[in-house]
């Protein structure tokens, strides 16, 4: 492991065991404010969408708006399917299969 | 442990897919495996590799795992009251092991009525059916993904934003929601030239920043029409 990958970890423990354990280990003597509470749901889907979209748009650091992109074709495959069963790992399978076809094919 | 179940068998495939991307990321071996024992948060976990293979900073990682697990601090909090009288020997590891299945697996066993002192045995043997579970599969994923030669053609380094795609339909579930992930990843294209990937935090806030903004509106909205 190398040093850059050590200081990595070591953050990463401190930050997330730091997040999980904050309100436990004052049980009680702090309360949230409502509004931060309430601003914290939407993180996930903005930190989601934010990684997704570049890469898919633009893979291998280049725009590439054609079908000819594998990436964005399998990106809608598995939009749709997301959006159509709610089924996380068929979603997944949906897309990983759409970007073997369109491999095989393209 | 029974509940647990079939969250153990949900998150195979994911501790698979993670150790396999993290296999072809340039992620050493040790670092793959020490990251799942010590920071055990899948999403986190997964966030790290693909920054790691577009080669981002430590620090941009870091703060992108702070932000990321923001959303434990809305579990804490909730489960706190069930947990705010037990000592500190019992809080420090069910805080180490709080995960979104664990989460969501305690919180229905708290509510239930039964006046049952031991609900946090069940909390704790959840976290630690999780906890191997994980590292076990993450380790038989990191041996896949070494196996696999050229794991590109093989499409392994798409399964993230499909698996991300995944992830955020569940929550565009109300307005302020949508135009939260639309706002984000617009941004993210227009930040994309920003140095050190600083346009992930750019974008998340700007996301995050329309939502508060938007459910305001359709809160102002709905009350005009009471009136």
């Amino acid at each position: 492991m190398s040093t850059s990958e050590a200081w990595m970890i070591g953050g990463m423990v401190a930050v997330t065991f730091g997040i999980r354990y904050l309100l436990f280990g004052v049980a009680g003597r702090i309360r949230m404010a409502p509004w931060l509470a309430e601003s914290l749901k939407f993180i996930p889907p903005a930190v989601l969408t934010a990684i997704t979209v570049p890469a898919v748009l633009l893979p291998r650091g280049q725009w590439d708006l054609s079908l000819a992109n594998a990436y964005l074709v399998a990106a809608l495959v598995a939009l749709a399917s997301g959006i159509a069963t709610r089924r996380l790992l068929l979603t997944i399978a949906a897309g990983l299969a759409a970007f073997a076809v369109h491999r095989l094919l393209v | 442990m029974r509940d647990t179940l079939p969250l153990l068998l949900g998150a195979l495939p994911f501790a698979l897919i993670y150790g396999a991307l993290a296999a072809r990321s340039g992620l050493s071996a040790v670092a793959t495996l020490a990251m799942s024992a010590l920071v055990f948060a899948g999403s986190s976990q997964f966030i790290a590799v693909g920054l790691v293979a577009a080669q981002t900073p430590v620090a941009i990682i870091v703060f992108t795992t702070l932000i990321v697990n923001l959303r434990h601090l809305l579990y804490s909090a909730t489960l706190l009251p069930h947990l705010k009288d037990l000592p500190q020997c019992w809080r420090i590891p069910l805080a180490f092991w709080l995960t979104d299945e664990t989460f969501a697996v305690s919180v229905h066993r708290y509510g239930k009525d039964d006046a049952s002192p031991c609900k946090h045995w069940y909390q704790l043997g959840s976290s630690i059916a999780m906890y191997l579970n994980w590292q076990f599969w993450c380790a038989a994923g990191l041996l896949l993904g070494n196996r696999l030669p050229d794991a590109q053609d093989w499409g392994l380094d798409v399964a993230m934003p499909v698996t991300f795609i995944g992830m955020v339909i569940p929550f565009l579930s109300s307005r302020p929601a949508v135009v939260c992930a639309l706002t984000a990843g617009i941004a993210s294209l227009l930040t994309i030239d920003l140095p050190y990937r600083l346009g992930l935090v750019v974008s998340t806030l700007a996301g995050v920043g329309s939502g508060i903004a938007a459910q305001r509106a359709g809160r102002a909205r709905r009350e005009a029409n009471r009136r």
